[in-house]
């Protein structure tokens, strides 16, 4: 038990120092004094290993030449994860035909209770279009590392799987060469989210 | 929301439990019990409720059961710097005496954990709510279409603030 503690531990510090870092060029201001500079352009985005909902491998490659709305979260939330895949399928629908040419990825952080099976059975109940990432506890610190996002675990009891997991609720708009366009906000206006999806469809 | 005044002094005015879909349980009432529909093979699902305190003492919400989950707990949420954190609430959610307190989307929730099948769209789900002085309370939730938000759990009078 003990070294598991010790791992979550450090994989809790890493993905903090890891989301104040995307936070602040998020927000595109800088603290001097931990050394971040501003260059015009967030590094988020990059290389990843994964499987999806079928059991099939993919990495970046495969949605590079479409652009990508990608959202992180797991099988188990009740509140925000429903609520934003919900709203991202009345979006897509709203977006038409547009929608089509674009990528849709909900990645679970949940590395432990979620796999290709649980994925496919719980999207289901969303926009057939929506793909689900899962991965390795490596696979999914590398993915989340590079889009500087926040995830940890937090214990609800004293069972093996009884947890939840804080993480980043923003969507991350990427365009088609794999480049960081922006952010769907949790809880943003319908119609603001509508209008940056069709800059991100139309290019840019 | 204008309409809130009106329902809610004509449900104050009925039996318990009334037929819109409210509850009196003492001086508590209890507002739209509502779950989320959950995608098929989903672990675990969300209930919301808004209770009002019409009495002179405080009450707390102590816990929630229900058949259709294994175990089912109280746990917060919130969205901060966008980052969404949860927790569990053990010691249940305080309903001071004149307050109303919503157990809503984007807030506190009943989560639902080893589901004994999935929540289904349209069925009526028993919840049974704890309270330290109203003591046990059996209500029944309206399932709203999973993801839903507040606004489209079907009675407007869920939104009262």
């Amino acid at each position: 038990m003990r070294p598991r503690i010790v791992a979550l531990v450090a994989g809790g510090a890493f993905a903090l120092a890891a989301t104040l870092t995307a936070f602040t060029m998020l927000v595109g201001s800088w603290a001097p004094q931990n050394g971040v500079r501003t260059t015009g352009v967030a590094a988020v985005g990059g290389p990843f290993t994964l499987t999806d909902e079928t059991g099939r491998q993919v990495t970046e490659a495969e949605l590079l030449g479409r652009p990508s709305v990608i959202f992180f979260g797991f099988t188990y939330c009740p509140d925000v994860c429903p609520t934003t895949l919900y709203e991202m399928s009345n979006l897509m629908e709203r977006l038409g035909p547009k929608a089509d040419r674009m990528n849709w990825v909900f990645v679970s952080v949940d590395w432990e209770r979620d796999g290709p099976e649980e994925m496919r059975a719980y999207l289901q109940a969303f926009d057939e279009r929506i793909r689900g990432f899962t991965g390795t506890k490596e696979q999914i610190d590398a993915i989340t590392s590079a889009y500087k996002v926040f995830y940890e675990r937090v214990p609800t009891g004293e069972g093996e799987g009884d947890y939840t997991i804080n993480h980043t609720a923003s969507v991350f708009l990427m365009d088609g060469k794999g480049g960081f366009v922006g952010t769907l906000g949790y809880g943003e206006d319908a119609d603001t989210m509508l209008a940056k999806l069709e800059r991100l469809a139309a290019g840019g | 929301m204008r309409f809130f005044p009106i329902l809610l002094a004509a449900s104050l005015l009925l039996a318990a439990p009334a037929s819109a879909h409210d509850y009196q349980a003492g001086e508590l009432h209890i507002i739209h019990p509502w779950a989320r529909a959950t995608p098929p093979g989903a672990p675990a699902g969300g209930g919301f409720v808004t209770i009002v305190n019409n009495g002179g003492a405080d009450d707390r919400l102590l816990g929630v059961a229900s058949p259709i989950a294994g175990r089912a707990e109280l746990h917060s949420m919130e969205v901060t710097d966008g980052i969404m954190k949860m927790r569990p609430v053990p010691d249940g959610i305080s309903i001071p005496a004149g307050q109303t307190v919503a157990l809503e989307p984007g807030g506190y929730h009943i989560m639902f954990l080893d589901l004994t099948g999935p929540i289904e769209e349209g069925a009526r789900v028993p919840l049974t709510l704890t309270f330290e002085k109203a003591g046990a309370v059996e209500v029944e939730m309206a399932v709203a279409p999973p993801g839903a938000p507040a606004s489209a759990a079907g009675h407007d009078h869920g939104e009262a603030r």
